[in-house]
């Protein structure tokens, strides 16, 4: 026979064990500027990204255990593909993919021995504005506006952001931004090819994703 | 809206987008599954010639823009050309709703795999691609519904053109210099073999390209010629170490104006 443990007990021991996972690693911030949204992180590998993109106007960004959200990134892009070529590509949303990913972590931590340590933020470009969905482990989602950051020190970093973050200024301003806020709350310099810069802009094709590579953030931070 | 379901991590289909249909969508996926022993076709549309050429530095893809249903024209401005990703370029032949089928499904593949692994495959590997999907329609081809496409690109680990021809059942043979396909392949060939000469200009090739389809439509009924009173002129596209671009309607309507200026100087035999 097991020990009784109530629900509420069983619930709290499954987040508790899921945020521990998370703030172990690394923070990704999220910054919408005047053309889309960028996302930086401090990231030592170059090839394992935390960053990618999903579809032609969609990103995903995760941070905790790396092959838990590497899974659920390619499985995403597997339902936004199959999607898009089931019906219109405009007819993938971030709406749709974020609620994929919300239902897949709730899942996960009601009905199986562990829950996810991952936390993730899906960004759908949209003509005048981003949405930027925010999921955690559990599967609860919420819109943020404007920046967000998760992992790692995410509250700190969060305060960092908020006391530098503006509307509308441009991708190399909000990169600096992004990289202030991280560099504040680590007490040091974070070096240009330490970073991963990537995201959704406006003037692109038809498919959004950038990724910037150490020269380009390099010549942005000067 | 759920996520499919993963597969195991050393299941090399997973990464491939066709597979991934097949197992989260079977009713999705119809190639190779034409149905019973049918043997007569019900009337279709039929999408005809496209020529390939390799110069100095890339490749030049054009074709016609006739789509054909019998002995009836269908459609005067149908692609045939498609981009199959930022650098490699897909003509299709054959029964029109098959063939766009595949050009659609190749790009979703090329894309899924370049998103998926963060890398973009080889040009060799997009091609290999291309005949296994062609091989996958065998069964609809047997019943009459060919897709015999014209694939190119540029090599961006050798930083050369290629251009790769097929045949019905997914073989696949590269072409150094020019290939075509299409009912009017044949002559477009011939016009091509003509005038071909190693290490053209871009210029000279998309000129050349454009007189290998009008020859085409010239003794071929199937495909259509530049049309200068409405305004359609053949779809041309150029792949080089800078990547796929289409030429605007107003350049190829230059290049073609040109090119019927200097065919009324020398008329050829058996006119007028």
């Amino acid at each position: 026979m097991f020990p009784y443990v109530s629900p509420e007990q069983q619930m709290k021991d499954r987040a508790d064990f899921a945020r521990k996972g998370i703030a172990r690693g690394r923070a990704v911030t999220g910054l919408v500027y005047d053309r889309g949204v960028l996302f930086v992180a401090e990231n030592p590998s170059s090839s394992l990204y935390k960053v990618s993109e999903l579809y032609d106007r969609l990103a995903f960004a995760a941070v905790g255990r790396y092959n838990e959200f590497e899974s659920l990134r390619r499985q995403g892009i597997r339902l936004a593909d199959v999607l898009g070529y089931q019906y219109a590509r405009q007819d993938v949303t971030g709406r749709s993919m974020a609620n994929a990913y919300a239902n897949a972590l709730g899942t996960a931590f009601s009905e199986s021995s562990k829950p996810f340590e991952v936390e993730l933020l899906v960004a759908e470009l949209l003509p005048d504005a981003v949405d930027l969905f925010h999921i955690l482990y559990d599967g609860s989602i919420s819109v943020e506006d404007g920046f967000v950051a998760i992992g790692g020190q995410a509250d700190a970093i969060s305060t960092a952001l908020s006391d530098r973050f503006e509307d509308g200024v441009d991708r190399a301003t909000a990169l600096r931004t992004a990289h202030a806020a991280l560099s504040s709350v680590e007490d040091r310099e974070i070096n240009a090819d330490r970073l991963e810069v990537a995201g959704l802009d406006r003037a692109r094709g038809r498919r959004k994703f950038f990724r910037m590579t150490t020269d380009e953030v390099t010549a942005s931070l000067a | 809206m759920t996520l499919p379901p993963d597969s195991a991590p050393f299941d090399p289909s997973a990464i491939s987008f066709t597979s991934t249909l097949r197992r989260v969508a079977p009713e999705l996926f119809s190639a190779g599954d034409a149905g019973g022993a049918q043997r007569s076709v019900p009337a279709h549309v039929d999408g005809t010639t496209i020529v390939a050429l390799a110069y100095s530095g890339g490749v030049i893809m054009a074709g016609d823009r006739r789509a054909t249903a019998g002995n009836i024209i269908s459609k005067r401005d149908m692609r045939k050309v498609f981009p199959a990703d930022d650098w490699s370029v897909v003509g299709i032949s054959g029964s029109a709703g098959p063939a766009m089928e595949l050009a659609k499904i190749l790009s979703t593949e090329l894309e899924h795999y370049e998103k998926v692994e963060g890398a973009p495959l080889s040009l060799e590997g997009k091609a290999n691609k291309l005949a296994q999907l062609i091989r996958g329609n065998l069964p609809m081809a047997m019943q009459g519904l060919v897709v015999v496409p014209l694939f190119a690109g540029f090599d961006l680990a050798e930083r050369v053109p290629r251009i790769y021809e097929y045949d019905v059942v997914g073989g696949r043979y590269e072409e150094r210099r020019f290939a075509t396909t299409g009912s009017g392949g044949r002559d477009a060939r011939g016009s091509l073999k003509a005038r071909y000469e190693v290490g053209l200009s871009p210029e000279r090739a998309i000129d050349i390209a454009i007189e290998a389809l009008w020859d085409a439509a010239d003794e071929d009924s199937a495909t259509g010629g530049p049309d200068v009173v409405r305004g359609i002129y053949p779809l041309v596209t150029q792949t080089d170490g800078d990547g796929y671009r289409e030429l605007n309607d107003d350049t190829v309507a230059a290049r073609v104006r040109e090119i019927i200026t200097e065919r009324r100087m020398t008329p050829i035999d058996g006119e007028g």
